[in-house]
């Protein structure tokens, strides 16, 4: 069965999505990623977005629920480069993903979680210093 | 009194409805049948008074084809006394030929198609040439009424006419009368569709090039982008707004979009939704959006209307807006003056 590849970057975790979404495959993301976010003790997931060009309410859920489980486990997760069309579908679908941070591409997205982390870093002191 | 079959059909050929209480919706699928060739028929078969209804029917023809050139003269006289007279858009040389053509045209068409339809091909030439004055009056600067008055105009000197030749005989005066008034009537109404026709395409051709000319984005800085709204936002406007800002959000790399409703004369739940839905797709995809250009009387209004920009920003200028942005980006602006 196909997979979606997760690569580690530092403290980072970025999923790259390149091939069309269906459920099966959502549901084994979501396994992987929270085993590797434990694993790997990620504080940050990048979802890259920018290759699909469909979603449904399925999806756009999962995307929901994906933010909120890293979360869960201490990773901030960013969906970077979304479509244009895509975006329009998910309002139409009122899926607005409020909880879910986004950004432009993978680039501004990464520079958002290095400064979320910086910025979570700072109260609390010396346990997590600042890159 | 023997060319009518019965008091009924005469009443049917009055210029005005016999009875005035009589409900309108009920005479409306009346009017549009052929009542004349139902009657011609009706005396074929109940008199078999063929030649007299032949007769009875070509006499305008007749009229218009024999007396052309007086009748030009007295149409002519009738049209310069009259309110749709206007010398300084038209010469009269102009107006002499359109009205000799006008007569010659529909004299033809009357000789060879039925009075009762000016739909009939026999018509054709005639209204292609009704639609090309209406046209050029139109541009000329006449009103429309003005261009109908054009044809109605013919009815004087053609009922003195048909006055002259029918005499005493009321009766085929009256019916004589009504063919010719209805069907003036429609030619003269023809010229108003035309006018109309013309008026819609204009109207829908704009509306088209609004819609694309409406919603231009701005780059105002380095990743920051406006968007200035002008006009009533509706869901196809919103639609095609949504997908231009969307799209030059991705082509310019942009994070902050400024949405000035400066433009924007009611904000109403319905404008307020649209513009929520544009702000939440932007920010699926990346950037952030500040609503700027909220007059007084419409932040008023909103908050009357219970409308909330909940999570996001809004600015009362887009001046204070971009200065929000330049902030979010990092960015300050100096005077120049005080460093040196």
């Amino acid at each position: 069965m196909e997979k979606i590849p997760i690569l580690k970057l530092g403290d980072q975790l970025l999923v790259s999505i390149q091939v069309d979404m269906h459920d099966r495959l959502a549901l084994a993301l979501q396994d992987d990623l929270t085993a590797r976010v434990v694993r790997d003790k990620a504080r940050g997931v990048l979802v890259d977005i920018s290759a699909l060009e469909m979603v449904d309410s399925f999806i756009g859920r999962m995307l929901g629920t994906i933010a909120a489980m890293t979360r869960t486990l201490g990773a901030e997760t960013v969906v970077v480069g979304m479509r244009p069309a895509v975006a329009i579908t998910m309002v139409e679908l009122g899926l607005t993903l409020r909880n879910v941070r986004t950004a432009l591409n993978v680039d501004a997205g990464m520079e958002l979680l290095r400064a979320s982390m910086a910025s979570e870093a700072r109260p609390g002191g010396d346990d997590h210093p600042a890159q | 009194m023997a060319r009518h079959c019965s008091t009924r059909d005469f009443f049917r050929q009055m210029p005005f409805p016999p009875f005035p209480y009589a409900p309108k919706c009920k005479q409306v699928p009346r009017y549009k049948v052929p009542r004349y060739n139902d009657r011609d028929k009706l005396h074929r078969t109940t008199h078999g008074d063929l030649a007299m209804n032949d007769q009875f029917a070509s006499k305008i023809a007749q009229l218009l084809a024999e007396d052309e050139k007086t009748l030009l003269e007295d149409w002519l006289r009738e049209q310069k006394a009259g309110a749709s007279w206007r010398p300084e858009l038209m010469p009269e040389a102009e107006l002499r030929r359109q009205c000799s053509e006008f007569l010659s045209l529909s004299s033809a068409a009357a000789r060879s198609a039925s009075l009762a339809d000016i739909n009939e091909a026999g018509w054709q030439a005639v209204r292609d040439f009704l639609a090309d004055i209406a046209r050029r009056r139109t541009a000329a600067g006449y009103t429309p009424s003005e261009t109908a008055s054009f044809v109605f105009s013919l009815k004087r000197p053609l009922f003195a006419r048909l006055g002259a030749h029918y005499g005493a005989d009321a009766a085929a005066l009256s019916a004589e009368i009504w063919t010719a008034t209805a069907l003036l009537d429609r030619l003269g109404l023809y010229t108003t569709e035309v006018y109309q026709k013309a008026r819609n395409e204009v109207i829908a051709r704009q509306q088209e090039e609004m819609l694309e000319l409406s919603t231009p984005v701005v780059k105002l800085w380095e990743g920051i982008l406006a968007l200035p709204l002008i006009g009533t936002l509706d869901s196809a406007r919103t639609q095609v707004v949504m997908e231009n800002l969307l799209q030059n959000i991705v082509d310019s790399g942009s994070v902050v979009a400024i949405i000035d409703i400066t433009g924007v004369p009611t904000v109403d739940t319905l404008v307020a939704q649209h513009l929520l839905k544009a702000v939440a797709a932007a920010r699926l995809m990346g950037a952030q959006c500040i609503i700027s250009g909220i007059r007084p009387q419409i932040a008023q209004t909103m908050v009357h209307l219970g409308v909330a920009f909940d999570d996001v920003v809004t600015k009362a200028t887009l001046a204070d807006a971009l200065v929000y942005a330049f902030r979010q980006r990092g960015l300050a602006v100096s005077d120049a003056r005080l460093r040196a």
